[in-house]
């Protein structure tokens, strides 16, 4: 690793510490373009950086690439952060992580299928049965359905950080509706508007076949596939803050964007109401979670959902992407057990690791964790968003015993992590360019195979010192590049 | 095939963004009028015939041209004012945008913000015909956008049938509040004074110099009248509005192969019929408020057709409803 003393332009001052730095490597392998993108980033003045950032946080107001903050009167729409100063993998790293990805995809479609058909992952003792059937996310009602190619999850997205060794890890499995890919895609339009002289002699992969890919995967996979399947993006509806990644996609696939109100079920067919009267439908991109699905079914009190979907689904008569009762599998307990059943269902070894994950729901675990409550991050198991989050080494005293309390009152629902030391990257800051944690988060799409988009969304934690990168809690996002083979090594 | 929920935000949103254009046209040419009259009873009879004055009375107290002009401008209380129309025009673009263009969505963005950002000060006499320019201007450009960018299917026709709809109701509400201001009374009657106002009327359509080509010898109320009302050629009459949406609603129909629409287009011929049967004196001899009052009645019974037979409503949608869309 270069000294900052040696470095020149944007880079001159930057120092990113104890951390891996997603751009510098690390002194046994240094970044194999790092030397490019430096000479590229000293072409512009910090100045400059600053105008096009301003620019580009413009642009993306005016496009509307926003996510939309309602009140009782009006609709504030807001800029989810965009940092100019990209991330970049080679292609051997991302080699990793596309292969990784593939093969745990590929354990969870199976996990659900077991668990939704004959259990042996139960019987055989892999995963207690508890953690399984007593587990909020898991749905009764699916047992014994058949759904087609065994896609459960069509769309997964599953969290990567890298540690201070320099290793990738998986942080979690979001197997019900992963959103953020939206930002992928446009980030990397506005990075070509704004900085395009970054992007010369480097070879990076494009990510814009992300929306044919995965209408190709949902018609593969569509009830009787036959013909051309009509395929629909189910949305809670314009006041979801997801609505605009919604839009997005639905545009990106040529697909109808629909609320609940705009279908209907008869005779357990599913059916979209049109000018010209009823058309059917095939298969659902839905992006509502479970519990709002279908009011005859799951929560009574929705007004998103479609009354009897849950008939025409469990009759084959329509796909739902991704499959009900998938959030077993995401769960932050089911996760620990994800090594074990990569092995069990596919004899081999995790090419991506998880982060060491103790259960306070096994008395071990338990114990560990209240005995290193100070050096440990503990989560809960059900909640998403980074709330309820507590890093023992940044909590105070107060925090620490207040979460004690709270694992004595419900164990089951806490795991404990060491903190992990997430990598950093080059980040504008108001002080100049500063290193802030990222991570990384991977689209899968699920159809026949499993194709992931070469990229991702990097999401940075803006605020110094932060390792929580997500947008409620002060995060944003950063181009992520992932390079050819032969502009690489 | 284009959903129902969509086809109903694309006639709404084309509704919303005409009727801001309208509104800024209108308050324009009161503006003009009220400094000539000296008369604040005009100001009142804007809300009398826009059915706005119980509202107003209750929340703003005395009628006077700072009142009503924040009434119509900036009140975000007022559902019928420039700023709830854009709104609203924005929340149904927010509802179609995955089918309108991009650039569409952006400038009535852009626009939506621009009138957020007004201040009292914007509607100052000195800054207030800048302001009505800048809202005829934003709903222009979305016009000339949409003219441009938007993919020509379904949807499009619903568009525009929107707009036709608006327009007409527009107009007949225009010649209804200034000819019951501007008939003629004892001495005034036919005076230059009488003349400015009705010249004022139609720039307010931008109709006065193709008024001037039709007309060059008279200009009379009547002739004016039935210019607004009659006109084939002029883009703002009723005449030409109600035409093109027989145009739209037939060409949606065969094109697209469909069914419903029937009743929608018995009654633009019972509009037409009315229209067209009749001379502009016959017209103003039976009374035109009257006339004006039944066609905008039956322009909402039109409304209610479209709903039934398109967005599949139960229920007629009447123009109060239409304000929660």
């Amino acid at each position: 690793m270069s000294s900052p003393t040696s470095r020149s332009g944007l880079l001159s001052t930057y120092d990113s510490g104890d951390y891996y730095c997603e751009l510098l490597g690390s002194p046994a392998t240094p970044h194999p373009v790092f030397e490019i993108i430096e000479r590229q980033l000293s072409t512009i003045s910090e100045k400059e950086l600053r105008n096009r950032a301003v620019a580009a946080e413009n642009d993306m107001f005016d496009l509307g690439v926003t996510f939309t903050v309602y009140s009782e009167k009006t609709a504030i729409d807001r800029v989810f952060p965009f940092d100019l100063i990209p991330r970049v993998l080679s292609a051997s790293e991302w080699s990793v992580i596309e292969t990784g990805i593939k093969q745990r995809v590929a354990a969870i479609n199976l996990f659900l299928a077991d668990i939704y058909g004959p259990q042996h992952v139960v019987k055989d003792g892999i995963i207690p049965a508890p953690l399984v059937f007593g587990n909020p996310n898991f749905r009764p009602e699916m047992q014994g359905v058949k759904v087609t190619n065994g896609v459960y999850v069509a769309i997964c997205g599953i969290d990567i950080v890298r540690d201070q060794a320099g290793q990738f890890r998986v942080l979690e499995d979001n197997a019900r509706t992963p959103s953020g890919v939206s930002y992928v895609i446009e980030n990397r339009r506005m990075m070509l508007r704004a900085w395009p002289e970054l992007f010369e002699g480097l070879g990076v992969q494009s990510v814009d076949s992300y929306g044919p890919r995965l209408r190709q995967a949902l018609a593969e996979s569509s009830p009787g596939s036959g013909g051309d399947p009509h395929i629909v993006l189910l949305t809670p509806g314009t006041y979801n803050s997801a609505y605009f990644e919604h839009v997005f996609l639905a545009r990106e696939m040529g697909i109808p964007l629909v609320e609940g109100r705009d279908l209907t079920v008869i005779e357990s067919r599913v059916y979209l109401r049109t000018i010209a009267g009823l058309r059917r439908v095939h298969t659902i991109y839905r992006r509502i979670d479970d519990d709002f699905l279908d009011p005859t079914v799951f929560r009574k009190d929705s007004i998103l959902g479609v009354p009897g979907l849950m008939d025409a689904y469990v009759k084959g008569n329509v796909q739902l992407a991704n499959g009900v009762g998938t959030g077993v599998a995401d769960d932050k307990a089911v996760y620990a057990y994800m090594p074990r059943l990569i092995k069990y269902y596919l004899d081999q070894e995790p090419i991506l690791s998880n982060v060491d994950t103790h259960l306070c729901a096994e008395p071990d675990g338990l114990a560990f964790t209240l005995a290193n409550l100070e050096k440990l991050v503990v989560k809960p198991v059900g909640a998403s968003g980074g709330y309820g989050v507590m890093i023992g080494p940044r909590a105070t005293i107060a925090e620490i015993e207040e979460t004690r309390l709270k694992i004595i009152e419900d164990p089951g629902n806490f795991i404990s992590q060491p903190v992990v030391g997430l990598s950093v990257c080059p980040t504008v800051c108001d002080d100049g360019i500063e290193p802030r944690h990222v991570d990384l988060r991977p689209f899968a799409v699920t159809g026949k195979d499993t194709w992931v988009l070469p990229g991702g969304l990097t999401r940075v934690a803006l605020r110094k010192n932060s390792l929580v990168v997500n947008s409620s809690q002060g995060g944003g996002s950063k181009d992520t590049w992932v390079l050819f083979p032969e502009a690489a090594e | 095939m284009l959903l129902a929920r969509h086809a109903e935000a694309a006639f709404w949103m084309a509704r919303y963004v005409e009727r801001a254009e309208n509104l800024a046209r209108l308050l324009d040419v009161q503006q003009v009028f009220a400094n000539d009259s000296r008369d604040p009873g005009s100001w009142r009879s804007m809300l009398v015939l826009n059915s706005d004055e119980t509202r107003f009375l209750g929340s703003h107290g005395s009628v006077g041209r700072a009142s009503v002009t924040q009434f119509y401008v900036l009140d975000q209380d007022n559902p019928t004012s420039i700023l709830s129309a854009i709104h609203l025009a924005r929340e149904n673009a927010r509802a179609l945008r995955p089918l309108i263009s991009t650039e569409m969505w952006t400038q009535l963005n852009i626009f939506h913000r621009k009138l957020y950002a007004l201040t009292p000060a914007d509607l100052g006499e000195a800054r207030l015909p800048r302001t009505y320019a800048m809202v005829k201007e934003g709903c222009q450009a979305h016009t000339g956008i949409t003219d441009g960018t938007f993919f020509r299917d379904e949807a499009w026709h619903f568009y525009w049938l929107g707009r036709w709809v608006e327009r007409a109701d527009q107009t007949t509400r225009l010649l209804d509040i200034k000819y019951h201001q501007l008939l003629p009374r004892g001495a005034d009657v036919g005076s230059a004074f009488d003349i400015g106002q009705w010249n004022s009327v139609l720039r307010s359509a931008a109709g006065y110099y193709a008024y001037r080509r039709m007309h060059s010898q008279s200009m009379s109320p009547a002739t004016i009248a039935g210019f607004l009302l009659q006109n084939r050629a002029f883009p703002r009459s009723v005449a030409l509005c109600v035409n093109d949406m027989g145009n739209a609603l037939n060409d949606l129909r065969s094109r697209y192969g469909l069914r419903g629409g029937a009743a929608a287009l018995e009654r633009i011929d019972e509009l037409q019929a009315e229209l067209n049967g009749r001379s502009i004196e016959g017209i103003l001899a039976g009374g035109l408020h009257e006339f004006l009052d039944m066609f905008q009645k039956t322009l909402g019974l039109l409304g209610g057709d479209i709903a039934r037979e398109f967005f599949h409503h139960e229920e007629v949608v009447s123009q109060s409803q239409s304000q929660c869309q």
